[in-house]
């Protein structure tokens, strides 16, 4: 199989399911709440509201009103906040900002601590270091993230009073409009606990996925090989054994994202952080159903995006890949 | 498979598997018998006093003994929440377990055996749905639900959602332990043999393949317990899962957070060690199980 019709194949596919997303949020907004009560409230007698209810269009017959729904999705318009009385998508993408660069600060702490832990632990199996990281990561996979989140909040933010535990502090706006509290130490410094925490939840499950990816790496031919050839002991394992680690490491990780996204949610409500968890949260108590839809729509379209990258990625990057589909 | 025996002399020559499973042992006694246990009964208003709320722990100053670990802002006991929360918790876990074994069993079953088209549907949708997130897709579900029926109905339904959610949500990993056991086992004589005869497939697949696939099955609940307890304490904390006033482990951590900083820290802490303890006691238990019952990772001493 050609590596574009795969690509076509795996295209195709992220629509379909991007199809069924959009279906599963119309759906919401077909059954819950009355969108004419949100806009002219109660004071509108029954004569009034039945033509305002024919001139919007809600007595057309379901598929009609999705295809009217979808239309004006696909052109960036989702409907109307309640609350906010502004475009739903608009909300959403002021928040997006503090979301991204709060999962940005937590791949680059898991990432830069979960490698080297990885591949020492696969190196030096018995050495006591290895014991406790293994030890500590059983530890840190069972403590749920928002009590991570309490207990950061409770001694830096409040005993100890080293950094700041609410909020995302000042922003500098970029040319492009992106509010972004990573340019002065104000906004880093808020961002340093949500991310420290966002980033203790994935840490041990990279660390006991790298390691055990490593291990398996090293026991296999081509790295024995490689050994009896005479390479030297470093060039094997950092070329020849961790390259190959990093594929199912690619893997796992977009698979990840489904959940990093879940953990975002928990991290932004115990630290007031100012994201789309946070948003998407305040809009399920105020029963705000176009931010809810828009909120599912954002979150189902990065998700797809994510793990048709990390797929594409994949076959890129690994040799041997054997496409779905392909018959060897 | 380990003899009965050998599977004991292996639990009680390893401190941590014993540490552990005492701890777990203590947490379900102390959930069941709850009511006979607990100080006060948290459900019963009419043993709320509000002049109680907030007290600290006993030994401390203000302390109470009615109250050994302090009181919460409706003046229930923290002690007396925690034995009935944990009772929830693990209710909730165990019930979410039980729904992904029988729908992931049946399902990976069946996609095995069969294989073809059901297979490869099965397993596309297992792929699909472990991309998703179970957090996620609770969070979602249970924000609808919310957001569609009134307090009051959502607090009658909310064990009872909590439990399919997160059983339907997990329902993969079963499967596709199953199948990959399913695969290794179908070809084998026994199962030429039962064909020969003339026994029918549904019979074939459950009484003479699925014995042989439970041991994994066994390994991986364990943990499953310790995921399920975790996301429906997630989905408590966000105020997603059990209402306050019949409050799982997530749910007194969540009406303990806004007073940790008004110095009442035992409302939240308590609670917070007893979930990280019940957690870890079945992550350390699975990880233990997966040692001893995984016949590649056997040492040669049984």
């Amino acid at each position: 199989m050609h590596i574009l019709a795969f690509l076509l194949r795996r295209s195709v596919q992220a629509v379909i399911v991007m199809f069924v997303i959009s279906l599963i949020g119309f759906s919401i907004q077909d059954n819950l709440g009355d969108p004419l009560r949100e806009l002219v409230g109660q004071s509108v007698s029954e004569e009034e509201r039945d033509l305002m209810r024919e001139e919007m269009g809600l007595n057309d017959p379901f598929f009609v009103q999705y295809f009217r729904f979808l239309g004006n999705a696909v052109q960036g318009d989702l409907g109307t906040s309640y609350f906010f009385k502004r475009p739903a998508l608009d909300v959403i993408m002021d928040k997006f900002p503090a979301t991204f660069e709060l999962v940005l600060g937590a791949v680059f702490i898991f990432l830069s601590l979960s490698i080297p832990a990885g591949i020492y632990c696969a190196i030096h199996r018995d050495s006591w270091i290895t014991r406790f990281i293994m030890s500590a990561s059983i530890v840190g996979i069972s403590v749920p993230v928002f009590l991570t989140a309490i207990g950061m909040v409770w001694l830096f933010g409040v005993e100890l009073g080293w950094l700041p535990a609410f909020g995302r502090g000042d922003t500098v706006e970029l040319p492009w409009g992106w509010e972004t509290g990573l340019l002065t130490w104000e906004g880093l410094s808020h961002l340093i606990l949500p991310s420290v925490t966002l980033s203790s939840i994935m840490l041990p499950l990279f660390i006991r996925l790298i390691r055990a990816e490593m291990m398996e790496t090293m026991s296999t031919d081509y790295v024995r090989f490689a050994k009896a050839k005479g390479l030297s002991t470093s060039r094997v394992r950092y070329v020849h054994a961790f390259r190959n680690t990093l594929l199912p490491v690619v893997t796992v990780g977009g698979l990840m994202i489904g959940t990093l996204i879940a953990y975002t949610i928990l991290t932004e409500t115990v630290f007031q952080w100012p994201g789309m968890g946070f948003l998407f949260l305040e809009a399920v108590n105020r029963v705000d159903t176009p931010l809810i839809i828009a909120y599912i729509i954002v979150v189902g379209l990065i998700f797809v995006v994510v793990n048709t990258l990390v797929d594409f990625l994949y076959t890129l990057i690994n040799p041997m890949v054997k496409l779905p589909g392909a018959k060897s | 498979m380990i003899s009965l025996k050998g599977f004991i002399t292996r639990f009680l020559s390893d401190p941590v598997a014993i540490v552990a499973g005492t701890v777990l042992l203590f947490l379900v006694l102390m959930a069941i018998f709850a009511p006979f246990l607990a100080p006060q009964n948290p459900y019963d208003l009419m043993q709320l006093d509000i002049m109680d709320s907030e007290m600290p722990p006993s030994w401390r100053v203000g302390g109470d003994e009615r109250f050994p670990l302090g009181t919460d802002a409706q003046g229930r006991g923290v002690l007396s929440t925690i034995m009935y929360g944990t009772g929830i918790s693990l209710l909730i876990g165990v019930g979410a377990v039980i729904v992904q074994g029988v729908l992931g069993v049946t399902l990976g079953l069946v996609a095995g055996y069969r294989g073809g088209w059901i297979d490869a549907f099965l397993m596309r949708l297992a792929d699909i749905q472990m991309s998703l997130s179970t957090l996620m897709i609770a969070i979602i579900v249970l924000a609808l639900f919310q957001a569609a029926f009134d307090a009051n109905t959502y607090a009658d339904y909310a064990i009872f959602m909590l439990i399919v959610i997160i059983g339907v949500a997990e329902w993969p990993k079963f499967a596709r332990t199953v199948r990959s056991s399913v695969l290794g086992e179908k070809n084998k004589e026994y199962v030429d043999a039962a064909r020969v005869i003339g026994l029918p497939p549904r019979r074939i697949m459950w009484k003479h393949i699925l014995p042989n696939t439970l041991t994994p099955v066994l390994v991986i609940s364990t943990i499953q317990v310790a995921e399920a307890i975790m996301t429906e304490a997630a989905l408590s904390f966000l105020g997603l899962g059990m209402p306050t006033d019949r409050p799982s482990l997530g749910s007194l951590i969540r009406s303990g957070f806004e007073f940790i900083f008004s110095g009442s820290w035992w409302i939240t802490l308590y609670p917070a060690i007893v979930l990280v303890m019940l957690i870890l006691a079945l992550n350390l238990l699975g990880d233990w199980l997966r040692d001893v019952l995984n016949p590649k990772l056997r040492r040669g001493d049984d």
